[in-house]
């Protein structure tokens, strides 16, 4: 495949050291009209490793005094590491970190900044890395994982990381004039972010008090991130089992049909959807392109059920399962359609809507169904068609 | 300085190798950007829009091989309408004007039409290397006009791309004359092909070291197709349908067990799930193995043969294979440095493989450096475990098929975890992520992901935050590709002028206004921002009130060519 080649960049050493230098050159090359200050002065391009404002020479000097408790060295990365800490204020109830907004912190703003910098996770995944706080040198064990000893030795470097209980000592960390510069976020941060199209309820209840998050619900435009042929290729590559191999060197009209059709551009053209009918533990696939009309795909529907579902029957009724009896007692499942028979047909469209097979053309109903269900009819009158959030959200689940 | 003759210059100069290089030998002095310019052949070009064809021509006079890549990475998953642009023409065309040498094209997610595969094979005497990934635009005819008018060709290579099939003719295109064939990958054709064409063309094509056969070669012709080539390198089979107990079947096993040279095998688009076995007798000489094309083997069948592969560096499959099958896979392929593991049921979301999968890998494979791994749920201690075990990581993409979805066992963000793959995997250039992530895990990526050239972002963060760390933090950011994330103007116009050593920045769904960009694109004249407005989603009045629109999709890209000509209508350059 075309992957990009690595990309090694033409200074080969250690980027620790050299990220001082020849960034700043290509920062100064880079730029041109935009004269950012910042950029002209080493001084200025440590602040900047650190995750610094741009400008704020003042800033980075406090930083490395409130480093010092840490015992390590003025390094970009301590220093980015110190940076994590400006996070006193924002309540994330998932964040369940740092709580604690040590006295020593200057009044500074309480910015709701998100918890940031490495921090104890919750207690099973807690294990974080106590290295690049100490030294040039790349760390030789982080990853402690899941041991808490090195937390003990390592007090002033690596306990803030792994218990919630060193969360104190790593707070000192914090460095509270960066709490005070703050990005100037306030507002941005503490507004609650509101996708257009978002449900009101995350997924997760365990951020139900952060920042309104995007979450999913369902399908989504461009979700799961894989080229459209691949969508279709369960699809195309089952319907095509089916055929002998004489069919597809005669090609099959059907094929083509299903896959020479240019791809829209949210492909929707899968052909097999699953089906599972009440009572039936096991499910079943049905290829639409099979079929050209409503009454076909009922009575391919049951045939598919048919000897399943008096299989089912005879199971639950606690019998021997004989061939002979199943075939005498397997009965058509009839009136899929128009709610006369003891089953109905329903569909899951491409929003998650539960929708009544036969209502619209054909070909739009092959368009956006996504699977199909044969429930009892008594059920689906009880059932509210076409649904709210949270059906959408459990019917997906 | 000039110590040495220019033609000594040249001569060292052929010893570098890669672009990057290259281009840093270039800026040195004026006299060595005049040599190596003359004196490259092949040029990489990661945006078509970022230069004119005309200046490409014009410096590198030697031009031999151009790669050029379009639309947005995005365009893969439906996010950019048809039409956004990334036409091939313009480009053949001005190099058919300066007289280029030209003898190989590769294309990544471009237009490609008709008329220009027709002129590129009319304008270039020594084309030899077509290689077209991901395109759209072109039927069978600009095919049929490649193999007929290209006398010289060696490579044919079309890696899934869309192209309407009109007739199997295209192969018969193919001079008698023509003997010179290496490569043949047509694998994405939905169509007929002509049987006996391709048959004879293999017969003639002594050379020939990679075969990629589309659905349409059934399994006899496969069979003597084999017969003719053993020496194959490359092989992807098409239709693997039959009857295991036929002639047919027999023949091939026969014909398979020729073929001691296959190194690489894909392709099965259609398979009947069992009758492998076939092929047992090369897995041991694989080194790369495809099968994502194929959702009708069975996992036990997979696993069978893997267990054959114990040379296996690459290995792209279906999730189907299981935890289990993975289990397998770490046990056998010690080897392996690539895997993809895509889902084979995307819309239903039950996929067959989790973090545990992962973590077996991780512990079997030690020389794993790129993953891409869809599965339905991670944790952060498995990622901390695959971080650990695996620290060699270049590429590393997670896709959980929900998206939000946090730490399956603890409810967590799954922001450690990635902190820990960016923590120890120093080298690592590429880096997708998803599942519940927070601001948090963009601080660790800002400050570890040092080497990090291309980032994903899909449905994380908190607040601009987030995408200011990585701004700050990632020196070496090339591409940047956001999608429905609470980034705004705050992080987006935070640090100007970092977009002019990127090559892109995609944000959708965020949280970014019209204003923003407005200001972005009149502070930064030497980038090209585009707003691609579909459905006519936002209206451009005029008047204060709609800088205020949030914008559904920006595109920005530093160029040099200045606003592009052909952006559709959809398409505003700001």
């Amino acid at each position: 495949m075309m992957e990009e080649c690595s990309k090694g960049s033409g200074a080969a050493c250690s980027p620790k050291l050299l990220d001082l230098i020849p960034k700043e050159m290509e920062w100064a090359v880079a730029k041109g009209k935009n004269g950012d200050v910042e950029r002209s002065s080493v001084e200025i391009r440590k602040l900047e490793l650190r995750l610094g404002l741009p400008g704020d020479d003042e800033w980075s000097l406090k930083n490395t005094n409130t480093a010092k408790n840490m015992n390590r060295e003025r390094d970009h990365h301590d220093s980015l590491f110190s940076l994590g800490y400006f996070n006193h204020g924002h309540h994330h109830n998932h964040h369940h970190h740092f709580h604690h907004h040590q006295p020593s912190h200057k009044a500074g703003s309480h910015e709701m900044s998100p918890q940031v910098g490495p921090v104890a996770g919750s207690s099973s995944s807690s294990v974080w890395f106590n290295q690049q706080q100490q030294q040039l040198a790349p760390p030789s064990s982080f990853l402690q994982f899941p041991t808490t000893t090195k937390a003990a030795t390592d007090k002033q470097q690596s306990s803030c990381l792994l218990l919630p209980t060193v969360a104190k000592e790593s707070s000192q960390l914090c460095c509270t004039k960066v709490g005070a510069i703050d990005l100037q976020q306030g507002p941005a941060e503490k507004k609650a972010f509101s996708p257009p199209a978002a449900p009101p309820t995350p997924a997760n209840t365990a951020v139900a008090n952060s920042s309104q998050k995007r979450t999913a619900p369902g399908p989504v435009v461009g979700w799961p991130p894989i080229r459209s042929f691949r969508k279709n290729l369960a699809s195309s590559s089952s319907s095509s089992k089916q055929q002998q191999t004489t069919d597809s060197q005669s090609g099959n009209p059907n094929k083509k049909a299903a896959t020479s059709d240019k791809p829209v551009e949210v492909c929707k053209k899968g052909m097999f959807v699953k089906i599972n009918m009440d009572g039936v533990p096991i499910g079943r696939k049905v290829d639409l392109t099979a079929y050209d009309s409503y009454p076909r795909l009922s009575t391919a529907v049951d045939e598919l059920f048919r000897g399943l579902l008096a299989a089912q029957r005879d199971s639950s009724a606690g019998g021997n399962i004989n061939k002979q009896q199943q075939e005498g007692e397997e009965k058509a499942i009839t009136g899929l359609l128009d709610g006369s028979g003891e089953y109905t047909l329903v569909y899951e469209d491409n929003e998650g809507d539960r929708m009544l097979v036969g209502d619209v053309p054909w070909h739009m109903f092959v368009s956006t169904v996504k699977r199909l269900r044969v429930l009892k009819s008594s059920e689906v009158s009880a059932l509210s068609l076409g649904c709210s959030k949270q059906e959408k959200m459990v019917a997906m689940k | 300085m000039n110590y040495f003759p220019d033609e000594v210059l040249e001569h060292i100069f052929d010893f570098v190798g890669s672009h990057k290089d290259r281009n840093s030998v270039s800026q040195v002095c004026k006299l060595w950007y005049r040599i190596e310019s003359y004196s490259r052949q092949t040029v990489f070009v990661g945006n078509c829009y970022a230069i004119g064809p005309e200046r490409v021509a014009e410096r590198f006079s030697g031009l031999k091989s151009i790669t050029l890549k379009g639309k947005p990475h995005f365009a893969d998953f439906n996010l950019v309408p048809p039409d956004w642009g990334g036409f091939v023409y313009p480009w053949i065309e001005a190099f058919a004007r300066s007289r280029v040498g030209l003898e190989e094209l590769r294309l990544k997610r471009m237009v490609v039409s008709d008329e220009s595969l027709e002129l590129l094979s009319r304008s270039f005497p020594n084309f030899k290397s077509l290689v077209l990934v991901s395109c759209e635009g072109f039927t069978t005819d600009g095919l049929a006009a490649v193999a007929a008018y290209c006398r010289q060709l060696k490579e044919l290579d079309l890696q899934e791309n869309d192209v309407e099939d009109h007739r199997g003719h295209w192969l018969s295109c193919f001079p008698e004359s023509s003997t010179s064939l290496v490569s043949l990958n047509f694998a994405c054709l939905k169509g007929d092909i002509n049987l006996p064409a391709l048959e004879r063309l293999v017969a003639r094509s002594p050379n020939l070291k990679s075969l990629r056969l589309s659905r349409a070669v059934p399994l006899d012709v496969l069979q003597r197709i084999l017969i003719r080539a053993p020496q194959l390198l490359d092989l992807g089979v098409g239709s693997y349908l039959h009857d295991p107990d036929s002639e047919n079947y027999n023949k091939l096993v026969t014909a398979i067990q020729k073929c001691k040279s296959v190194r690489s095998l894909s392709g099965f688009l259609d398979v009947a799930p069992h009758c492998l076995s076939a092929f047992h007798v090369i897995c041991p000489n694989l080194t790369s193995l495809n099968l994502s094309y194929a959702p009708g083997i069975y996992d036990n069948e997979l696993i069978k043969l893997i267990r054959h592969c114990h040379k296996l560096q690459r290995l792209w499959i279906l999730d189907c294979i299981g935890d289990k099958g993975l289990e397998v896979v770490a046990s056998t392929c010690k080897d392996l440095e690539e895997l993809r593991v895509f889902p084979s049921d995307p819309y239903v979301g039950q996929a067959a493989v989790t973090e545990e999968g992962l973590v077996a890998i991780s512990r079997g494979c030690q020389k794993l450096n790129s993953i891409l791994y869809f599965c339905q749920q991670m944790t952060n201690a498995a990622l901390i475990t695959v971080a650990k075990n695996c620290p060699n990581f270049v590429r590393f993409r997670l896709c959980i098929l929900d998206p939000t979805k946090p730490d399956a066992v603890t409810q967590q963000p799954l922001d450690e975890g990635f902190g820990a793959i960016v923590q120890a995997c120093k080298g690592l250039k590429r880096l997708s992520l998803s599942g519940l992530l927070t601001d948090q895990v963009f601080l660790y990526i800002g400050m570890y992901a040092e080497q990090l050239e291309m980032l994903s972002i899909a449905f994380a963060g908190d607040s601009d935050k987030g995408m200011q760390y990585v701004l700050k933090g990632c020196k070496k950011l090339r591409k940047l590709e956001i999608r429905d994330s609470p980034f705004g103007n705050a992080a987006l116009l935070m640090d100007v002028a970092k977009y002019e050593t990127m090559r892109s920045l995609w944000m959708s769904s965020c949280e970014v206004t019209l204003g923003g960009c407005k200001a972005l694109a009149k502070r930064m004249p030497g980038l090209n921002v585009e707003i691609i407005n579909e459905n006519d989603q936002m209206e451009f009045v005029g008047g204060c009130d709609d800088d205020r629109q949030k914008v559904e999709k920006m595109y920005l890209y530093r160029t040099l060519a200045g606003q592009r000509r052909d952006a559709p209508e959809f398409v505003w350059t700001l």
